[in-house]
């Protein structure tokens, strides 16, 4: 093993692939920050630039690209609110309200910090536990994806303020609704209304930048802007926004949340089944309920705990990913499927066989994909500064600018223009559902699940001939269902023993 | 300094925004401008996909053994692959050198009567590649032959659960019913659970939730080599030379072949002498031996069938697919 590990290390240091590690870092950054292209369509179109290229370089650019692009997806979910990637959703909820703040250049700064954590530790574990993890990704079946879904719409309540309980759920009933048109696991059409356009269903994409970005960008629109305020504001930012400086006790009270979410992110993308999108819910779900109470009502405001969770967690599930990927050649996301077939094509077949036959090219595909972590910090943390000056631009020209980016963005992936349509239609409805004080995320968040957890429970059903009995058959799910019941509801114990009191 | 910054941003983002510009109105020209030595493709799904990945080696072949000048690619998802049928169709005109990409469950989604148009709007050039249907069991498992594994499903259709990556009346499940049907079970019991794509399929049986699994062959063949699991049987008329251990169904006497074929359609009204010259530029490719190293790369197998022989499998596909979506009730 060790061997394999130092011929990893000696390909991946050559000049060359260190400069292509710069250069796909460099790339992968600017395709991600535009909203809709994340590192799925970035290594998609990677893959014939690469054709010629020696196996490990091109990977080393794939993982510079890979990197690079889901950096860049977290900086537009930050800057603009445009989470143009399932993963950087939760990125926003805290994210987005700092830069509002001012303070754009520290959460990109925390942003960079923990998802080079998680990744670390992230790759960290699949140095230690490789042959052991392949088990437990193959451990969980439908019945187990099930309870966790369930586990990961706990979330919810972190979105929910004061008297905002009822409003949260009815906005995440909502979101699975909208998961549900299209075609069925059973091929029957749902809610499509004889419209083509809607038989694949609702794109995540469109409807996080309907409601995220498009939403936002209207209700800047339509809010009257004080002008005394707004040139002090101003004023502010301008020194603010690129400052990266995380005091000591910031540092110290985050460290813990990195950690914490990185492990659940490295576990939680191992499963083929959930994958990053999910362990960044679950982590900031898990971080506020951890939460002490006055910490707890920041969650969402431009909490760092709340930024610093997700984005640990995502990345430490992208590194989780690559267990499934490299030891049973089984793609567990839409990103790992197109790394699947890059390596296909430079006639690396990933499987239990690789490890064994072939370390050295084991070694180096995750060494590369380390170093692309490594080389992300070192390359963007001096251009924050820069980046997060993005938000000076007045408010006049960002709009605009959002707006066509996001449109744009969503028309680049499936040139449909009734997904334009149906963008601003949804855009226009979230903007409504902002005015009456909806939150918009717990929709998002049940929109997301609400398709596994669909799927999940119907499998699980059929499998067991329609009986309830897999709820406590296996001592996963029953586990995942207790700690479930747990979350929902030991707060409203507490809440009930302290008034009682 | 702060208005430098200022500037040097606004430029920056400018400069991004054109570039997509730029994209956005390259790519909606392109189909349009292309010389006739080039070559459009219209991939129904996304990419990464099935589709994507023959069409775009197809284009690759094709552009390095010098066939055709140059091949671009637009991938227009949406509605199942419905949408890239309606477009090609609206937009026939324009699409005189655009071929699109499709593959047997097209055919099936016509016997559902799902699509509005049917791939016979379309005029078949020619099928390129084909993958046969692979039943799989885990290494561990039981079953050595299918017949052991036909045994247990006539005891209780419930010893042998069903994974594939279609839905309910998707390809995998009709299939797995024919095979079953013509190895004299009762497919209707059959107890198939659908999952969203055939590694997830996959998963499903390396993780024991079912006992077989019906996928494509190409997405098995790995994981056999490697010993995690191990293929029954497969579908294809004869023994393959790239996999010669794995047994066809015919030779464990069950009388089926089915081949999952991946071609290409033109538009409606393409002319005769389009539709041979296209076909002979995919012949010509076929000798190349770019075509081959693609190929094997990718582990597919060769079938090539133009003009009528072409139209007269897709028919005979489509009779024996409607018996079974007829006996199973999913029409």
């Amino acid at each position: 093993m060790l061997d394999g590990i130092l011929q990893g290390l000696n390909t991946a240091f050559l000049p060359i692939n260190l400069l292509l590690l710069f250069v796909g870092c460099f790339a992968g950054t600017f395709i991600g920050m535009l909203p809709g292209l994340g590192p799925v369509s970035a290594i998609a179109l990677m893959i014939p630039i690469t054709y010629g290229f020696d196996p490990s370089s091109g990977l080393i650019l794939m993982a510079g690209v890979y990197y690079g692009a889901v950096f860049g997806g977290s900086t537009s979910a930050i800057l603009i609110n445009a989470p143009g990637v399932s993963g950087a959703v939760a990125t926003a909820f805290d994210g987005y309200p700092m830069a509002q703040r001012g303070e754009a250049g520290r959460a990109l700064a925390l942003a960079a910090y923990s998802s080079f954590c998680g990744g670390t530790i992230g790759a960290v574990f699949l140095l230690i536990f490789v042959p052991f993890l392949a088990k437990v990704s193959l451990s969980f079946q439908s019945a187990d994806y099930f309870a966790l879904m369930l586990f990961g719409l706990t979330a919810i309540t972190a979105f929910a303020g004061k008297g905002q309980v009822l409003k949260a759920v009815l906005m995440a009933v909502l979101g699975l609704m909208l998961a549900t048109v299209g075609e069925d696991p059973s091929g029957i059409q749902r809610f499509t209304f004889g419209i083509t356009d809607l038989y694949d269903g609702i794109s995540f994409l469109l409807l996080s930048m309907a409601t995220f970005a498009i939403a936002e960008a209207l209700v800047v629109i339509l809010r009257p802007a004080p002008v005394e305020s707004e040139q002090s504001s101003q004023d502010v930012s301008f020194k603010a926004l690129g400052s990266m400086k995380l005091s000591k006790e910031e540092v110290l009270d985050v460290a813990p949340v990195v950690g914490r979410s990185s492990v659940l992110g490295f576990l939680v993308g191992v499963l083929p089944g959930a994958g990053a999108t999910i362990a960044s819910f679950l982590a900031y779900g898990m971080e506020r309920n951890l939460a002490s109470l006055k910490e707890k009502l920041k969650f969402g405001k431009g909490s760092l705990r709340g930024l610093a969770a997700p984005e640990s967690a995502n990345n430490a599930a992208s590194t989780g990913s690559f267990v499934p990927l490299l030891t049973l050649g089984i793609p567990g996301s839409a990103t790992t499927a197109v790394m699947l077939g890059a390596l296909l094509s430079y006639g690396v077949q990933p499987g239990p066989r690789l490890y064994i036959d072939n370390p050295a090219v084991f070694w180096s595909v995750i060494i590369s994909m380390y170093l692309g972590n490594v080389i992300l910090l070192v390359l963007n943390l001096p251009l924050i500064p820069y980046i997060s000056r993005l938000l000076d631009i007045p408010k006049q020209f960002l709009t605009p600018i959002i707006l066509f980016l996001s449109l744009i963005g969503v028309y680049l992936v499936s040139f449909n223009p009734f997904d334009l349509v149906m963008m601003v239609v949804i855009g226009a409805i979230a903007v409504f559902f902002r005015v009456l004080n909806f939150p918009l995320a717990p929709m998002l968040l049940g929109f997301i699940l609400g398709g596994m957890l669909e799927e999940n429970l119907r499998r699980a059903l059929m499998i067991s001939d329609g009986s309830l009995a897999f709820l406590w058959e296996r001592p996963i799910t029953a586990s995942i269902l207790l700690i479930t019941l747990a979350t929902v509801l030991i707060p409203q114990l507490l809440s009930m023993l302290r008034k009682n009191s | 300094m702060n208005l430098l910054n200022i500037k040097l941003f606004r430029t920056q983002y400018t400069k991004t925004s054109l570039r997509i510009l730029f994209y956005c109105v390259f790519c909606s020209v392109v189909p349009a401008a292309l010389g006739s030595d080039r070559l459009h493709f219209l991939i129904p799904g996304g990419a990464g996909g099935g589709w994507d990945t023959t069409a775009r080696g197809v284009g690759e072949a094709l552009t390095r053994s010098g066939i055709v000048a140059g091949a671009s690619y637009e991938n227009r998802s949406g509605g199942d692959g419905s949408k890239a049928i309606a477009y090609m169709i609206e937009t026939a005109d324009r699409q005189k050198n655009t071929l699109m990409i499709s593959s047997t469950p097209i055919i099936l989604k016509s016997l559902k009567n799902i699509f509005p148009q049917s791939y016979k709007d379309l005029t078949p050039v020619a099928a390129v590649v084909a993958d046969y249907g692979a039943f799989v069991v885990k290494a561990d498992s039981k079953y050595q032959k299918w017949q052991q594994m036909i045994a247990d499903y006539q005891l209780d259709p419930r010893n042998v659960r069903v994974a594939g990556g279609s839905v309910i009346g998707g390809m995998d499940h009709v299939v797995a019913a024919m095979a079953l049907s013509k190895s004299g079970t009762d497919a209707k019991a059959l107890r198939y659970i659908p999952y969203n794509a055939g590694a997830k399929a996959m998963v499903g049986l390396l993780s024991n939730e079912t006992q077989l699994l019906s996928t494509g062959l190409s997405e098995a063949i790995a994981l056999a080599e490697q010993g995690e699991v191990r293929i029954l049987a497969m579908t294809a008329p004869a023994r393959l030379s790239h996999a010669p251990s794995i047994p066809t169904l015919q030779e464990q006497n069950i009388d089926l072949v089915f081949t999952n074929w991946r071609g290409f359609f033109g538009a409606p009204g393409m002319s005769e002498e389009k539709v041979s010259s296209l076909q002979d530029s995919l012949g010509e490719m076929y000798e190349s031996k770019e075509w081959e190293e693609i190929r094997t790369q990718r582990g597919w197998s060769n079938l090539f069938i133009r003009g009528k022989e072409f139209t007269e499998f897709l028919q005979a596909q489509e009779s024996e697919m409607a018996i079974l979506v007829d006996d199973l009730g999913l029409r």
